[in-house]
């Protein structure tokens, strides 16, 4: 997988989704169902604005401090016997981990759930280089035995599956004979994957947080194959967006608090674990620890006006709460970053060429900003991304031309009084019954689907009948 | 208290009862209205485009306008938290932050000022029927108003206020959103539309002339009758004969 999940463009991207029923409503049930669990586990907490107040505080001391932590969370790792690599793009990164694998002689890789090693797109490198690579998350196994198909959520990947397709590509390329129990679905792969995990040469894992003066890395997961993928295989590759970075276990605390509530509602997930090089008298745990600290692209976002994206902790709070991801589900987004978040950082990764349209996709209703836990203004970079679209000339002539003219009436008082005067008589041969029912685009995208009362005619207006009233009542009220 | 109006593009262009029900409602209470008549548009179908320069001009003719009054307050919380963000596009602007900064602390959405600044949450209003509330999100999340419509609806006499589904999810307006993204826009409005619908309820209550046109043509499209209110309108409302002809019709939109 690379980010690109899709090569095909927006809008048939979007209708896909528009008209997948099933994925539509699992989506609805899914961010229902969480809306409750999250505010629940949330306000649990006490008073949860002061805790996100204290994530974003603590995001953005790491991120002006990066380079500070990085160095010591690299130290600490070496310190501990571990192996430290500084990939600047996705190349470095999976071909450093494919050169580990290969100097290990090893052809069977067991990994879990980890968002930064889709972008790097080490799977296909693997994969290319002879291996077998094995995802335990159980979504992202569905998936992959799907022939791959690309994840819809950061957290839930397989969300847009029914237990019924699931059970069916069980059947067809695993044999499976069950039905679609999910707990018959969910032992069959347990059963399935703990020989995986007993084979693998390899484990490679991502990592919610480092944890810098300890030089460990912490995983959350709720179903445990992150702590036996780290901790059966020899060798243990961790690969973590170079942001992805704690001072301490103490700031840890508190993001593992605000992802897990955020995530999934739960106070805490089923697994947490800290965890890096084995030390000198550990009974178990890897013979071999890497860190893989990919750039990628990230250094030039902190640097940006978009820095603040960089806080993400990956809870994927925003997508469970935006209707726009509601409606269309993440594969319309065509990145593996979907959503609010996924709209904001998808363009700064992969670039406007391919993704311009995706600042669009929202209403800037705000849901994103507000549930948050770390405070990224998600609805305001959005705007800043059309901003920038805009002023790169990336926008279209008519648009260009539509928004320029509009520019002018708004701040025209005169301009403004002479269309209030034409409006009506203008629109007369568009409208019917007082309702404007043609009309050009982008009135055509409205008036396609709704209803639009006709302009009313000028002396029936608002401004004319407060001058009116003023003249007739000599002023205003006492 | 000296108030100056901010009508809004949308009720100047097509619901001008929506102003004066927010100006008789306002004068009823003792303000002394005016309206600067160089106002126009708080700026936000460019800005939310991403015409950020064009906005500028559009902003800086607002702050104009309403550069001497004491309160300016609009009937629409989307405008007024357009306003709020003005001091954030102009910061560092030696010209406009200042004069920013001061549109932003004496502008109040219409509902907000009457509880928040006049001190009242009963205006004795009266209107037979049950009613559902659509919450707009740049009200309640931008603006961070959720309390004041509440607060007055409750006190208007024979009213019954119908809980709404997911009455905090997008009703897919967007302003240019809904024309840049038709069919998504689409998608959002019936799902808004169904859950209103399903409270069963006569009228359908914003503070917000964007969403409820929004909403109320699609389901005058779709045939779904309900009433449309403004909440100005609800709050002006003392008698059956002063009811929005439109809305006695139950012509459901227009």
């Amino acid at each position: 997988m690379s980010m690109q999940t899709d090569k095909r463009d927006f809008d048939t991207r979007t209708a896909d989704g528009i008209g997948d029923a099933f994925m539509r409503g699992a989506v609805g049930s899914a961010q229902d169902s969480l809306k409750t669990r999250r505010l629940t586990a949330a306000t649990s907490l006490g008073d949860w604005e002061r805790w996100r107040e204290l994530g974003q505080q603590i995001r953005q001391h790491t991120l002006e401090n990066l380079d500070y932590y990085l160095e010591q969370m690299a130290d600490n790792v070496e310190r501990r016997g571990g192996h430290v690599y500084f990939a600047r793009t996705k190349e470095e990164a999976s071909g450093y981990i494919r050169d580990v694998v290969q100097s290990k002689q090893a052809t069977k890789v067991v990994k879990s759930k980890s968002m930064v090693t889709e972008e790097i797109e080490m799977n296909q490198v693997l994969m290319k280089a002879g291996c077998e690579v094995i995802e335990s998350d159980l979504g992202e196994y569905i998936l992959q035995e799907d022939d791959w198909d690309p994840p819809s959520h950061i957290v839930a990947p397989a969300l847009h599956k029914n237990r019924e397709q699931i059970r069916d590509v069980f059947a067809s390329k695993l044999s499976y004979k069950g039905d679609e129990t999910p707990e018959h679905l969910a032992g069959f792969a347990r059963k399935v994957l703990r020989e995986k995990f007993l084979e693998a040469e390899i484990g490679i894992t991502g990592c919610n947080f480092a944890v810098a003066n300890m030089g460990a890395i912490n995983l959350v997961t709720n179903e445990g194959n992150g702590d036996l993928t780290a901790a059966l295989p020899k060798t243990h590759i961790a690969v973590m967006g170079m942001e992805r970075i704690v001072p301490t276990l103490e700031e840890m605390e508190v993001l593992d608090n605000l992802l897990c509530r955020s995530a999934v509602g739960q106070k805490l997930t089923s697994y947490i674990t800290v965890m890096g090089p084995r030390e000198e008298g550990e009974s178990d745990g890897p013979e071999e620890f890497h860190l893989v600290i990919v750039d990628n692209g990230r250094s030039e976002i902190l640097a940006g006006e978009f820095w603040e994206a960089l806080q993400c902790i990956r809870c994927g709070a925003c997508l469970n709460v935006c209707p726009v991801y509601r409606h269309i589900g993440g594969h319309a987004y065509g990145s593996i970053y979907p959503g609010p978040i996924g709209a904001v950082i998808t363009p700064l990764l992969g670039g406007y060429d391919e993704y311009k349209e995706l600042p669009y996709a929202s209403s800037l209703c705000g849901a994103c900003t507000d549930v948050c836990p770390v405070k990224i203004p998600l609805h305001e970079q959005l705007i800043l991304h059309r901003q920038n679209i805009v002023s790169q000339g990336r926008t279209g002539a008519i648009d260009r031309a539509q928004m320029k003219a509009a520019g002018k009436l708004l701040s025209s008082p005169r301009m403004f009084r002479s269309t209030l005067r034409l409006a009506n008589p203008m629109t007369k041969f568009m409208s019917k019954h007082g309702r404007v029912v043609r009309g050009p685009a982008p009135l055509s995208g409205w008036i396609g689907v709704r209803d639009m009362p006709q302009p009313v005619k000028e002396r029936d207006g608002f401004r004319t009948w407060y001058e009116n009233r003023t003249k007739k009542e000599g002023g205003r009220l006492p | 208290m000296k108030v100056s109006i901010f009508s809004t593009c949308l009720v100047d262009l097509m619901f001008p009862d929506v102003g004066k029900a927010m100006v008789e409602v306002l004068e009823r209470l003792g303000c002394e209205t005016d309206f600067p008549a160089s106002q126009v548009c708080c700026g936000q179908p460019t800005y939310n485009s991403g015409y950020l320069e064009e906005s500028k001009q559009a902003m800086i003719n607002m702050m104009r306008a309403f550069e001497h009054s004491d309160y300016v307050v609009g009937p629409s919380g989307s405008c007024i938290a357009m306003f709020h963000e003005y001091p954030h596009i102009f910061k560092g602007d030696p010209q406009w932050e200042m004069k920013a900064i001061a549109l932003k602390e004496k502008s109040y959405e219409f509902t907000q000022f009457i509880v928040r600044v006049l001190g009242v949450s009963d205006v004795g209003a009266r209107l037979e029927g049950s009613a559902t509330y659509h919450r707009s999100c740049h009200m309640s999340r931008l603006l961070g108003e959720t309390e004041t419509p509440f607060l007055l609806l409750e006190n208007v006499d024979g009213l019954q206020l119908e809980p709404l589904k997911n009455s905090d999810n997008c009703c897919g307006f967007g302003g240019t959103f809904s024309v840049k993204m038709p069919e998504i826009s689409e998608q959002m409005v019936d799902e808004k539309s169904a859950c209103i619908a399903e409270t069963g309820a006569e009228y359908l209550i914003s503070a917000d002339m964007g969403c409820l046109m929004n909403i109320g043509g699609r389901m005058s499209r779709t045939g779904k009758p309900i009433k449309i209110m403004h909440i100005a309108e609800v709050l002006n409302h003392a008698s059956p004969a002063n009811i929005r002809p439109s809305a006695a019709k139950g012509g459901a939109f227009l």
